[in-house]
Protein backbone atom coordinates (compact mmCIF):
# COMPACT_ATOMS: atom_id res chain seq x y z
CA UNK A 1 0.00 0.00 0.00
CA UNK A 2 1.77 3.17 -1.07
CA UNK A 3 1.30 6.53 0.48
CA UNK A 4 -0.96 8.21 -2.05
CA UNK A 5 -3.37 5.26 -2.09
CA UNK A 6 -3.65 5.40 1.71
CA UNK A 7 -4.25 9.16 1.55
CA UNK A 8 -6.97 8.64 -1.04
CA UNK A 9 -8.76 5.97 0.99
CA UNK A 10 -8.53 7.94 4.22
CA UNK A 11 -9.87 10.97 2.33
CA UNK A 12 -12.84 8.96 1.04
CA UNK A 13 -13.45 7.54 4.53
CA UNK A 14 -13.41 10.95 6.21
CA UNK A 15 -15.68 12.50 3.56
CA UNK A 16 -18.35 9.78 3.74
CA UNK A 17 -18.08 9.80 7.55
CA UNK A 18 -18.73 13.54 7.65
CA UNK A 19 -21.51 13.11 5.09
CA UNK A 20 -23.10 10.54 7.43
CA UNK A 21 -22.95 13.01 10.33
CA UNK A 22 -24.50 15.68 8.09
CA UNK A 23 -27.22 13.23 7.03
CA UNK A 24 -28.01 12.40 10.65
CA UNK A 25 -28.14 16.08 11.60
CA UNK A 26 -30.24 17.31 8.69
CA UNK A 27 -32.39 14.42 7.52
CA UNK A 28 -32.82 12.35 10.70
CA UNK A 29 -32.59 15.21 13.20
CA UNK A 30 -34.14 18.63 13.13
CA UNK A 31 -31.11 20.92 12.98
CA UNK A 32 -32.68 22.88 10.14
CA UNK A 33 -35.90 23.74 11.97
CA UNK A 34 -36.64 25.67 15.14
CA UNK A 35 -33.55 25.10 17.28
CA UNK A 36 -31.29 28.01 16.33
CA UNK A 37 -33.85 30.62 15.27
CA UNK A 38 -33.93 33.78 17.42
CA UNK A 39 -36.86 33.82 19.80
CA UNK A 40 -38.47 35.49 22.79
CA UNK A 41 -39.89 34.25 26.07
CA UNK A 42 -43.50 33.93 27.10
CA UNK A 43 -44.71 32.80 30.52
CA UNK A 44 -47.99 31.22 31.49
CA UNK A 45 -49.36 29.92 34.79
CA UNK A 46 -51.47 26.77 34.75
CA UNK A 47 -53.48 25.08 37.52
CA UNK A 48 -52.38 21.70 36.22
CA UNK A 49 -49.97 20.92 33.41
CA UNK A 50 -50.72 17.20 33.25
CA UNK A 51 -47.87 15.41 31.49
CA UNK A 52 -46.19 18.48 29.97
CA UNK A 53 -42.42 18.03 29.70
CA UNK A 54 -39.42 20.19 28.99
CA UNK A 55 -38.84 20.83 25.28
CA UNK A 56 -42.46 19.98 24.49
CA UNK A 57 -43.64 21.83 21.40
CA UNK A 58 -45.64 25.07 21.52
CA UNK A 59 -48.17 25.06 18.71
CA UNK A 60 -50.45 27.63 17.20
CA UNK A 61 -53.09 26.24 14.84
CA UNK A 62 -51.10 23.01 14.82
CA UNK A 63 -47.87 24.66 13.65
CA UNK A 64 -44.84 24.35 15.94
CA UNK A 65 -43.82 27.90 16.87
CA UNK A 66 -41.59 27.24 19.89
CA UNK A 67 -40.61 24.96 22.75
CA UNK A 68 -41.19 24.74 26.51
CA UNK A 69 -38.00 25.83 28.25
CA UNK A 70 -38.72 25.78 31.96
CA UNK A 71 -41.39 24.39 34.28
CA UNK A 72 -41.51 25.48 37.93
CA UNK A 73 -44.06 25.58 40.73
CA UNK A 74 -45.08 28.97 42.10
CA UNK A 75 -44.80 28.53 45.88
CA UNK A 76 -47.45 31.22 46.58
CA UNK A 77 -50.27 30.26 44.25
CA UNK A 78 -49.33 26.58 43.78
CA UNK A 79 -49.64 27.02 40.05
CA UNK A 80 -47.23 25.64 37.48
CA UNK A 81 -45.20 28.37 35.77
CA UNK A 82 -44.34 27.37 32.22
CA UNK A 83 -41.73 29.39 30.37
CA UNK A 84 -41.81 29.06 26.61
CA UNK A 85 -39.43 30.19 23.92
CA UNK A 86 -41.28 31.30 20.80
CA UNK A 87 -39.75 32.09 17.41
CA UNK A 88 -39.18 35.77 16.76
CA UNK A 89 -41.19 35.62 13.57
CA UNK A 90 -44.45 34.80 15.36
CA UNK A 91 -46.25 37.45 17.41
CA UNK A 92 -49.34 36.81 19.49
CA UNK A 93 -52.04 39.22 20.65
CA UNK A 94 -52.37 40.16 24.31
CA UNK A 95 -55.54 38.15 24.84
CA UNK A 96 -54.01 34.90 23.60
CA UNK A 97 -55.25 31.79 25.40
CA UNK A 98 -52.66 29.13 26.27
CA UNK A 99 -53.94 25.61 26.87
CA UNK A 100 -52.36 22.25 27.59
CA UNK A 101 -53.44 19.81 24.92
CA UNK A 102 -52.69 16.25 23.88
CA UNK A 103 -52.31 15.13 20.29
CA UNK A 104 -54.48 12.07 19.98
CA UNK A 105 -55.49 9.88 22.90
CA UNK A 106 -51.98 8.79 23.85
CA UNK A 107 -49.92 11.35 21.93
CA UNK A 108 -47.47 13.94 23.15
CA UNK A 109 -48.57 16.78 25.42
CA UNK A 110 -48.06 20.28 24.04
CA UNK A 111 -49.00 23.90 24.69
CA UNK A 112 -51.55 25.32 22.27
CA UNK A 113 -51.76 29.06 21.69
CA UNK A 114 -55.04 30.54 20.40
CA UNK A 115 -54.57 34.13 19.37
CA UNK A 116 -57.33 36.59 20.22
CA UNK A 117 -58.43 39.80 18.58
CA UNK A 118 -56.42 42.35 20.55
CA UNK A 119 -54.33 44.71 18.43
CA UNK A 120 -51.57 44.87 21.06
CA UNK A 121 -49.03 42.06 20.91
CA UNK A 122 -47.34 40.14 23.72
CA UNK A 123 -43.81 41.54 24.04
CA UNK A 124 -40.57 39.83 25.05
CA UNK A 125 -39.46 38.57 28.46
CA UNK A 126 -41.67 38.12 31.44
CA UNK A 127 -44.88 38.94 29.63
CA UNK A 128 -47.34 36.51 31.01
CA UNK A 129 -50.20 35.02 29.08
CA UNK A 130 -53.17 35.88 31.28
CA UNK A 131 -55.69 33.35 30.03
CA UNK A 132 -54.77 29.73 30.45
CA UNK A 133 -56.55 26.43 30.36
CA UNK A 134 -55.27 23.45 32.32
CA UNK A 135 -54.63 19.94 31.20
CA UNK A 136 -57.47 17.50 31.19
CA UNK A 137 -56.57 14.68 33.56
CA UNK A 138 -58.14 11.50 32.33
CA UNK A 139 -58.37 9.83 35.73
CA UNK A 140 -60.27 12.76 37.22
CA UNK A 141 -62.55 12.87 34.23
CA UNK A 142 -63.37 9.18 34.57
CA UNK A 143 -63.81 9.62 38.32
CA UNK A 144 -66.25 12.43 37.81
CA UNK A 145 -68.13 10.52 35.15
CA UNK A 146 -68.56 7.55 37.45
CA UNK A 147 -69.65 9.76 40.32
CA UNK A 148 -72.21 11.53 38.13
CA UNK A 149 -73.52 8.21 36.93
CA UNK A 150 -73.86 7.00 40.49
CA UNK A 151 -75.53 10.20 41.64
CA UNK A 152 -78.09 10.50 38.84
CA UNK A 153 -79.40 6.98 38.28
CA UNK A 154 -79.43 4.40 41.04
CA UNK A 155 -78.82 1.64 38.51
CA UNK A 156 -77.25 -1.38 40.14
CA UNK A 157 -73.83 -1.79 38.40
CA UNK A 158 -72.78 1.84 38.73
CA UNK A 159 -74.05 2.21 42.29
CA UNK A 160 -71.59 -0.48 43.30
CA UNK A 161 -68.75 1.66 42.02
CA UNK A 162 -69.87 4.81 43.78
CA UNK A 163 -67.64 4.49 46.89
CA UNK A 164 -64.57 4.28 44.67
CA UNK A 165 -65.28 7.68 43.11
CA UNK A 166 -63.48 10.74 44.50
CA UNK A 167 -65.13 12.00 47.70
CA UNK A 168 -65.38 15.67 46.68
CA UNK A 169 -67.02 15.87 43.27
CA UNK A 170 -67.37 19.65 43.25
CA UNK A 171 -63.64 20.27 43.60
CA UNK A 172 -62.60 17.72 41.01
CA UNK A 173 -65.05 19.34 38.66
CA UNK A 174 -63.32 22.72 38.82
CA UNK A 175 -59.92 21.12 38.55
CA UNK A 176 -60.86 19.42 35.33
CA UNK A 177 -62.17 22.48 33.61
CA UNK A 178 -59.36 24.58 35.04
CA UNK A 179 -61.17 27.66 33.91
CA UNK A 180 -59.93 30.70 32.05
CA UNK A 181 -58.70 33.16 34.59
CA UNK B 1 0.35 -23.83 61.93
CA UNK B 2 -2.86 -21.88 61.73
CA UNK B 3 -0.96 -18.64 62.19
CA UNK B 4 1.21 -19.59 59.24
CA UNK B 5 -1.85 -20.20 57.07
CA UNK B 6 -3.23 -16.85 58.15
CA UNK B 7 -0.05 -14.94 57.29
CA UNK B 8 0.10 -16.78 54.00
CA UNK B 9 -3.45 -15.75 53.13
CA UNK B 10 -2.80 -12.18 54.22
CA UNK B 11 0.40 -12.09 52.19
CA UNK B 12 -1.52 -13.28 49.12
CA UNK B 13 -4.11 -10.51 49.61
CA UNK B 14 -1.36 -7.93 50.01
CA UNK B 15 0.47 -9.20 46.96
CA UNK B 16 -2.68 -9.09 44.84
CA UNK B 17 -3.52 -5.57 46.01
CA UNK B 18 -0.02 -4.27 45.39
CA UNK B 19 0.20 -5.75 41.90
CA UNK B 20 -3.23 -4.36 41.10
CA UNK B 21 -2.20 -0.89 42.29
CA UNK B 22 1.02 -1.18 40.31
CA UNK B 23 -0.91 -2.12 37.19
CA UNK B 24 -3.35 0.77 37.60
CA UNK B 25 -0.47 3.15 38.19
CA UNK B 26 1.36 1.82 35.15
CA UNK B 27 -1.78 2.22 33.01
CA UNK B 28 -2.21 5.80 34.21
CA UNK B 29 1.42 6.71 33.56
CA UNK B 30 1.20 5.01 30.17
CA UNK B 31 -1.89 7.06 29.23
CA UNK B 32 -0.16 10.26 30.27
CA UNK B 33 2.94 9.29 28.29
CA UNK B 34 0.82 8.62 25.18
CA UNK B 35 -0.82 12.01 25.58
CA UNK B 36 2.57 13.66 26.08
CA UNK B 37 3.79 12.11 22.83
CA UNK B 38 0.70 13.10 20.87
CA UNK B 39 2.16 16.35 19.44
CA UNK B 40 5.02 14.36 17.90
CA UNK B 41 2.57 11.88 16.41
CA UNK B 42 0.27 14.56 15.04
CA UNK B 43 3.20 16.46 13.53
CA UNK B 44 4.04 13.41 11.47
CA UNK B 45 0.47 13.07 10.27
CA UNK B 46 1.39 10.38 7.73
CA UNK B 47 1.79 7.83 10.52
CA UNK B 48 -1.69 8.59 11.86
CA UNK B 49 -3.12 8.48 8.33
CA UNK B 50 -1.81 4.97 7.94
CA UNK B 51 -3.49 3.92 11.18
CA UNK B 52 -6.78 5.55 10.17
CA UNK B 53 -6.55 3.44 7.03
CA UNK B 54 -6.01 0.22 8.98
CA UNK B 55 -8.45 0.91 11.82
CA UNK B 56 -11.10 2.92 9.96
CA UNK B 57 -11.16 2.23 6.23
CA UNK B 58 -10.70 -1.51 6.58
CA UNK B 59 -13.53 -1.64 9.18
CA UNK B 60 -15.94 0.09 6.78
CA UNK B 61 -17.41 -3.06 5.29
CA UNK B 62 -18.25 -4.80 8.57
CA UNK B 63 -19.60 -1.59 10.09
CA UNK B 64 -21.77 -0.66 7.13
CA UNK B 65 -23.17 -4.15 6.55
CA UNK B 66 -23.92 -4.59 10.28
CA UNK B 67 -25.60 -1.17 10.41
CA UNK B 68 -27.79 -2.01 7.45
CA UNK B 69 -28.91 -5.32 8.92
CA UNK B 70 -29.42 -3.96 12.44
CA UNK B 71 -31.64 -1.22 10.98
CA UNK B 72 -33.63 -3.69 8.89
CA UNK B 73 -34.20 -6.09 11.79
CA UNK B 74 -35.10 -3.22 14.10
CA UNK B 75 -37.70 -2.05 11.57
CA UNK B 76 -39.24 -5.50 11.25
CA UNK B 77 -39.41 -6.12 15.00
CA UNK B 78 -40.47 -2.56 15.78
CA UNK B 79 -43.27 -2.72 13.23
CA UNK B 80 -44.50 -5.95 14.78
CA UNK B 81 -44.85 -4.32 18.21
CA UNK B 82 -45.98 -0.86 17.09
CA UNK B 83 -48.81 -2.34 15.00
CA UNK B 84 -50.47 -3.60 18.18
CA UNK B 85 -50.83 -0.02 19.37
CA UNK B 86 -51.67 1.39 15.97
CA UNK B 87 -48.50 3.45 15.97
CA UNK B 88 -46.92 2.24 12.71
CA UNK B 89 -46.05 5.79 11.75
CA UNK B 90 -43.66 6.04 14.70
CA UNK B 91 -41.39 3.35 13.26
CA UNK B 92 -38.92 5.97 12.03
CA UNK B 93 -38.77 7.53 15.50
CA UNK B 94 -38.16 4.18 17.18
CA UNK B 95 -35.39 3.17 14.79
CA UNK B 96 -33.67 6.55 14.60
CA UNK B 97 -33.66 7.16 18.36
CA UNK B 98 -32.43 3.70 19.27
CA UNK B 99 -29.71 3.83 16.62
CA UNK B 100 -28.48 7.37 17.22
CA UNK B 101 -28.60 7.24 21.01
CA UNK B 102 -27.57 3.69 21.88
CA UNK B 103 -27.13 1.03 19.23
CA UNK B 104 -24.95 3.09 16.90
CA UNK B 105 -22.21 3.99 19.39
CA UNK B 106 -22.37 0.70 21.33
CA UNK B 107 -22.54 -1.82 18.48
CA UNK B 108 -20.08 0.14 16.33
CA UNK B 109 -17.78 0.32 19.37
CA UNK B 110 -18.02 -3.44 20.00
CA UNK B 111 -17.33 -4.19 16.35
CA UNK B 112 -14.48 -1.71 16.31
CA UNK B 113 -12.96 -3.29 19.42
CA UNK B 114 -13.01 -6.75 17.90
CA UNK B 115 -12.05 -5.73 14.37
CA UNK B 116 -9.46 -2.98 14.95
CA UNK B 117 -8.61 -3.06 18.68
CA UNK B 118 -7.53 -6.70 18.61
CA UNK B 119 -5.40 -6.06 15.50
CA UNK B 120 -3.65 -3.11 17.19
CA UNK B 121 -2.89 -5.19 20.29
CA UNK B 122 -1.59 -8.13 18.27
CA UNK B 123 0.60 -5.86 16.14
CA UNK B 124 2.18 -3.99 19.05
CA UNK B 125 2.48 -7.19 21.08
CA UNK B 126 4.28 -8.96 18.26
CA UNK B 127 6.55 -5.93 17.79
CA UNK B 128 7.45 -6.24 21.45
CA UNK B 129 7.95 -10.00 21.22
CA UNK B 130 10.30 -9.67 18.24
CA UNK B 131 12.10 -6.84 20.08
CA UNK B 132 11.31 -4.26 17.40
CA UNK B 133 10.33 -1.82 20.12
CA UNK B 134 13.69 -2.28 21.87
CA UNK B 135 15.45 -1.87 18.53
CA UNK B 136 13.66 1.42 18.00
CA UNK B 137 14.72 2.62 21.42
CA UNK B 138 18.30 1.72 20.62
CA UNK B 139 18.07 3.83 17.46
CA UNK B 140 16.81 6.71 19.64
CA UNK B 141 13.30 6.43 18.15
CA UNK B 142 10.68 6.62 20.86
CA UNK B 143 8.23 3.74 20.26
CA UNK B 144 5.51 5.65 22.11
CA UNK B 145 5.66 8.45 19.54
CA UNK B 146 6.37 6.24 16.52
CA UNK B 147 4.12 3.24 17.18
CA UNK B 148 1.67 3.79 20.02
CA UNK B 149 0.44 7.39 19.68
CA UNK B 150 -0.47 7.16 15.94
CA UNK B 151 -2.55 4.04 16.58
CA UNK B 152 -4.25 5.73 19.52
CA UNK B 153 -5.23 8.78 17.47
CA UNK B 154 -6.13 6.72 14.43
CA UNK B 155 -8.69 4.89 16.58
CA UNK B 156 -10.09 8.07 18.13
CA UNK B 157 -10.58 9.71 14.73
CA UNK B 158 -12.06 6.61 13.09
CA UNK B 159 -14.59 5.73 15.77
CA UNK B 160 -17.06 8.69 15.47
CA UNK B 161 -17.04 8.46 11.67
CA UNK B 162 -17.71 4.72 11.77
CA UNK B 163 -20.52 5.28 14.29
CA UNK B 164 -22.16 7.92 12.09
CA UNK B 165 -21.96 5.56 9.12
CA UNK B 166 -23.43 2.72 11.19
CA UNK B 167 -26.41 4.85 12.28
CA UNK B 168 -26.93 6.24 8.78
CA UNK B 169 -26.93 2.82 7.16
CA UNK B 170 -29.24 1.60 9.96
CA UNK B 171 -31.77 4.34 9.24
CA UNK B 172 -31.47 3.57 5.55
CA UNK B 173 -32.08 -0.13 6.24
CA UNK B 174 -35.16 0.75 8.30
CA UNK B 175 -36.34 2.94 5.41
CA UNK B 176 -35.94 0.03 3.00
CA UNK B 177 -37.91 -2.36 5.20
CA UNK B 178 -40.46 0.10 6.60
CA UNK B 179 -41.30 2.16 3.54
CA UNK B 180 -40.35 0.00 0.57
CA UNK B 181 -41.21 -3.44 1.93
CA UNK B 182 -43.99 -2.94 4.49
CA UNK B 183 -45.41 0.20 2.95
CA UNK B 184 -45.44 2.85 5.68
CA UNK B 185 -45.96 6.34 4.28
CA UNK B 186 -42.55 7.85 3.49
CA UNK B 187 -43.62 11.33 4.60
CA UNK B 188 -44.75 10.06 8.02
CA UNK B 189 -41.57 8.01 8.39
CA UNK B 190 -39.21 10.95 7.85
CA UNK B 191 -41.47 13.64 9.32
CA UNK B 192 -42.06 11.91 12.66
CA UNK B 193 -38.37 11.07 12.82
CA UNK B 194 -37.33 14.67 12.31
CA UNK B 195 -39.75 16.04 14.87
CA UNK B 196 -38.61 13.54 17.51
CA UNK B 197 -34.84 13.46 17.00
CA UNK B 198 -33.13 16.51 18.41
CA UNK B 199 -29.68 17.53 17.28
CA UNK B 200 -28.17 18.49 20.60
CA UNK B 201 -29.92 15.97 22.79
CA UNK B 202 -29.71 12.90 20.56
CA UNK B 203 -27.21 13.27 17.75
CA UNK B 204 -24.56 15.32 19.55
CA UNK B 205 -24.77 13.04 22.60
CA UNK B 206 -24.39 10.01 20.33
CA UNK B 207 -21.26 11.52 18.80
CA UNK B 208 -19.85 12.31 22.26
CA UNK B 209 -20.47 8.69 23.25
CA UNK B 210 -18.66 7.40 20.18
CA UNK B 211 -15.65 9.65 20.87
CA UNK B 212 -15.49 8.39 24.47
CA UNK B 213 -15.74 4.76 23.30
CA UNK B 214 -13.04 5.45 20.70
CA UNK B 215 -10.70 6.77 23.40
CA UNK B 216 -11.44 3.80 25.67
CA UNK B 217 -10.98 1.12 23.00
CA UNK B 218 -7.83 2.67 21.51
CA UNK B 219 -6.23 3.19 24.91
CA UNK B 220 -6.99 -0.36 26.06
CA UNK B 221 -5.74 -1.78 22.75
CA UNK B 222 -2.38 0.01 22.75
CA UNK B 223 -1.91 -0.56 26.48
CA UNK B 224 -2.53 -4.31 26.30
CA UNK B 225 -0.22 -4.57 23.30
CA UNK B 226 2.55 -2.58 24.94
CA UNK B 227 2.11 -4.42 28.22
CA UNK B 228 1.91 -7.92 26.68
CA UNK B 229 4.26 -10.63 27.89
CA UNK B 230 6.77 -11.09 25.04
CA UNK B 231 5.74 -14.65 24.17
CA UNK B 232 3.32 -16.12 21.67
CA UNK B 233 0.99 -16.98 24.52
CA UNK B 234 1.35 -13.50 25.99
CA UNK B 235 0.28 -11.87 22.72
CA UNK B 236 -2.77 -14.09 22.43
CA UNK B 237 -3.74 -13.38 26.06
CA UNK B 238 -3.31 -9.65 25.48
CA UNK B 239 -5.49 -9.75 22.36
CA UNK B 240 -8.24 -11.57 24.20
CA UNK B 241 -8.01 -9.14 27.08
CA UNK B 242 -8.32 -6.21 24.71
CA UNK B 243 -11.59 -7.48 23.30
CA UNK B 244 -13.03 -8.42 26.70
CA UNK B 245 -11.92 -5.25 28.51
CA UNK B 246 -12.99 -2.98 25.62
CA UNK B 247 -16.43 -4.56 25.38
CA UNK B 248 -17.04 -4.38 29.11
CA UNK B 249 -15.82 -0.81 29.39
CA UNK B 250 -17.96 0.24 26.41
CA UNK B 251 -21.07 -1.20 28.05
CA UNK B 252 -20.23 0.27 31.46
CA UNK B 253 -19.32 3.70 30.06
CA UNK B 254 -22.50 3.65 27.98
CA UNK B 255 -24.59 3.22 31.09
CA UNK B 256 -22.77 6.02 32.93
CA UNK B 257 -22.97 8.39 29.96
CA UNK B 258 -26.65 7.61 29.40
CA UNK B 259 -27.41 8.39 33.04
CA UNK B 260 -25.75 11.79 32.69
CA UNK B 261 -27.07 12.59 29.22
CA UNK B 262 -30.69 11.54 29.38
CA UNK B 263 -31.63 11.75 33.05
CA UNK B 264 -31.67 15.44 33.70
CA UNK B 265 -28.08 16.54 34.09
CA UNK B 266 -27.04 16.63 30.45
CA UNK B 267 -30.36 17.72 28.98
Amino acid sequence: MNRSAIDLWVGIFVVIGLAAIAFLSLKVGNLTSVSSAPGYHLDAAFDNIGGLKLRAPVKAAGVVVGRVEKITLDPQSYQALVSMRVDQGYQFSKDTIASILTSGLLGEVYVGLDSGGDTQMLADNGRRIAKTQSAMVLEKLIGQFMFDKAASGTTAPMANDAPKAPPKPAQTGTAIVGGAK
Amino acid sequence: MRADALTWALRRVGERTLSWIERVGFAARFSLAVLAHSPAALRRIQLTMREIYFAGVLSLVIIMVSGLFVGMVLALQGYEVLTRYGANESLGVLVALSLVRELGPVVAGLLFASRAGSAITAEIGLMKTTEQLSAMEMMAVDPLARVVAPRFFGGIISMPLLTALFSTLGVFGAYLVGVKLIGIDAGAFWGNMQSAVDFRRDIANGIIKSVVFGIAVSLIAVFEGYNARPTAEGVSTATTRTVVASSLSILALDFVLTVFMFRGIGV
